[in-house]
């Protein structure tokens, strides 16, 4: 009896534990949660009636550059930037929508495989070029952002094919409750099936590793070139879902890839990504892109100028970075 | 010539061979302008041969005109790159340089509305060097989210200056756009000088040196006693008026301004920098080679449209030629 008792009690003090070095490690992170949750409070005070189709509508919106995002900040971890997430975003979301018009169901879900199949094959030739040809990541994911802009242009040159009944349900209505977006549903179940396990790996160690410090992880025996490509081919992988969350949302294919390479980047760096490698989630710059979007909502609703909301957003970026390395300083100082 | 430099060094090659590599690595390395040259002087032969008659007087001043906006705006990343910074808010701040000077120019006259352009960029290069220099913010960053601010707060501006207009005064539309005796575009007028400063300043002024030291090794120039946020924050104010000047020239040479009229050049300005031998990663290259770049992105712009190759096609190659080159740089020099 006392020994349950016992064992209970060092089982909740793990947890406690557990959770202080979570939330010691992410400190970012839990920054951003109360950022979003204050942002939310701002929202339900200046649109009383902001309810459930607000949020599905938020949801679906997000999708894409959530999706970006996650990409971009999966390639900055391992020591890189990824310039080409718009353009392959494009390549994706036309691939899909030209290959799905006017075709069955079935055919449809092997489309999709095969999107994300080709996502993985375009980040892998992104990885492989920078391995091999050792020109900084930025120069050749600049040029591999031409090639592949050039590709969708090829595939569909104005915005045109179609998109699965079911595919497009999936992301749009509730799941269950009216206040759970389906999209939300379908961010969170992709990239925990992807991410955690494979944060938890051998592999995600060695994408830190790799990121922080490329020397010590050669020297700890980390293959770094493999590990690169594999970045980057992550990276695609999760720009195809990005481009077929496009698809998805518009139920046409768009070939230009409009400015989610720059929100990719902004978005990541607000969620807590280190440029410099090695430091970071995935789920900070989800929440980053809530925010960037509840703000742009609250702005057009504190009846500000529309037109203002593109510099608001480039001040928060540069605010926010600008507070990070100066508290970064302080601490090097200290 | 990448093709031989590709498979230098393999011990088993031919003695000969391996020095004639050799002797093609150190031209690349020493003098990339001579292969850069030659590149461009073999896409002209291309052009000629694919199009007979094609190049002429007006021909090279036509290219040349086109070209020099994309120069002038690859200079800033060519200084910029050297540092091992980059600013990707040329773009955006060209743009609303020449926007403010087309709206003002209708109240003001063309001088104070030059005069309101050049002030308006330098205080965005100021932000720029400040958030670079002072906070150690990352110069993708702090420029990408500079040409976000600068963006907005002009579609903001433009609905205020709706009912003025635009107006492109004269003298601009002649320096943009204007070509003397068949053959020489105006604008080089103002860019002879640009250029002549920014190479001989680069090698020989003791800012261009600073800019040097400090992409090369910030902790040794730290440490000899180079402030170096001071350097950084002239470097980024410079950045910006010659982004401005180049946003003037294309006003002038399109007869039109719009916030947004740059900035799909901001991406060949890093293009013709890279082509031109400048590194990224700072304390590599110069302001010759990138003029010589911007050439040879404006000659291969004409040539695949005198091909009838699609846009899409276009920007495939223009991409796998920034790439080839960039690792053909990487390899004969050793480093990246």
């Amino acid at each position: 009896m006392t020994s349950l008792v016992g064992a209970r009690r060092r089982l909740r003090a793990e947890i406690v534990e557990l959770a202080r070095s979570w939330a010691r490690r992410n400190v970012w992170t839990l920054g951003l949660i109360g950022l979003l949750v204050a942002v939310s409070a701002i929202t339900k005070l200046l649109q009383p009636n902001y309810g459930p189709p607000a949020i599905q509508g938020l949801a679906i919106n997000i999708l894409p550059i959530a999706f970006a995002a996650v990409a971009q900040a999966i390639v900055v971890i391992s020591g890189g930037i990824d310039l080409s997430v718009g353009p392959v975003m494009a390549l994706a979301s036309v691939t899909s929508a030209v290959l799905m018009k006017d075709q069955s169901d079935l055919f449809a879900v092997a489309v999709v495989l095969g999107v994300l199949l080709l996502g993985l094959a375009v980040g892998a030739i992104n990885g492989a070029l920078v391995v091999v040809t050792k020109v900084p990541d930025i120069v050749v994911t600049l040029a591999m952002s031409f090639v592949w802009a050039g590709a969708a242009l090829l595939i569909l040159n104005t915005p045109g094919g179609g998109a699965a009944q079911w595919f497009m349900a999936i992301i749009s209505g509730p799941l269950g409750s009216p206040w759970l977006p389906k999209a939300l549903v379908v961010l969170a179940i992709i990239v925990a099936v992807v991410w955690i396990p494979l944060r938890r790996s051998t592999v995600g160690l060695s994408l830190y590793a790799v990121g922080s410090s490329r020397v010590g992880a050669f020297r700890s025996g980390v293959s770094v070139g493999p590990t690169k490509i594999l970045a980057y081919a992550l990276t695609g992988f999760f720009s195809a879902l990005g481009g077929l969350a496009l698809t998805a949302t518009g139920g046409v294919g768009a070939p230009v890839p409009g400015s989610y390479t720059l929100q990719s980047i902004a978005a990541m760096v607000l969620g807590g990504v280190s440029l410099a490698g090695g430091r970071g989630g995935v789920l900070g710059p989800i929440i980053a892109v809530i925010v960037l979007a509840l703000v742009r909502t609250d702005l057009f609703f504190a009846g500000v100028d529309p037109n203002w909301s593109t510099a608001i957003q480039g001040a928060i970026l540069i605010g926010v970075v600008m507070f990070g390395s100066l508290v970064a300083m302080r601490k090097v100082r200290a | 010539m990448t093709g031989m430099a590709g498979t230098a060094g393999s011990p088993g090659a031919p003695r000969g061979a391996l020095l004639i590599e050799s002797r093609w690595r150190r031209i690349i390395r020493d003098q990339p302008l001579i292969p850069l040259v030659i590149l461009l002087a073999a896409l002209v032969g291309l052009l000629e041969f694919s199009k007979p008659g094609i190049v002429s007087g007006n021909w090279v001043a036509t290219t040349i005109r086109a070209a020099i906006p994309l120069a002038i705006l690859a200079a800033c990343q060519t200084l910029a790159m050297l540092t091992g910074g980059i600013d990707l808010s040329v773009g955006a701040v060209a743009s609303m340089a020449a926007f403010l000077m087309a709206t003002q120019a209708t109240a003001q006259g063309p001088v104070v509305a030059l005069a309101i352009a050049l002030a308006a960029a330098a205080i965005a290069g100021l932000v720029n060097g400040i958030g670079v220099g002072v906070f150690k913010v990352h110069p993708l960053i702090m420029t990408l989210g500079m040409s976000l601010v600068v963006l907005g707060v002009m579609s903001v501006y433009q609905l205020l200056v709706v009912r003025s207009g635009t107006l492109i005064p004269d003298e601009i539309r002649w320096l943009g756009s204007g070509i003397s005796f068949g053959f020489v575009p105006n604008s080089l007028v103002v860019f002879a000088p640009i250029a002549v400063l920014v190479v001989i300043g680069l090698r020989r002024s003791g800012f261009g040196r600073l800019l040097f030291a400090v992409g090369d090794n910030p902790v040794a120039a730290r440490l000899a006693g180079t402030r170096i946020w001071q350097v950084l924050v002239a470097l980024y104010i410079l950045s910006a008026m010659l982004a401005a000047i180049a946003g003037v020239l294309i006003a002038g040479l399109n007869n039109s301004a719009t916030v947004s009229l740059v900035e799909q050049s901001v991406l060949p300005s890093v293009a013709a920098a890279v082509m031109g031998g400048t590194s990224i990663l700072g304390g590599r290259g110069g302001y010759a080679g990138t003029i010589v770049g911007a050439l040879i992105l404006t000659v291969l712009t004409t040539l695949l449209t005198v091909l009838d190759m699609p846009e899409a096609v276009r920007e495939v190659l223009f991409g796998v030629i920034i790439v080839a080159v960039a690792a053909a740089y990487t390899r004969v020099s050793g480093d990246a």
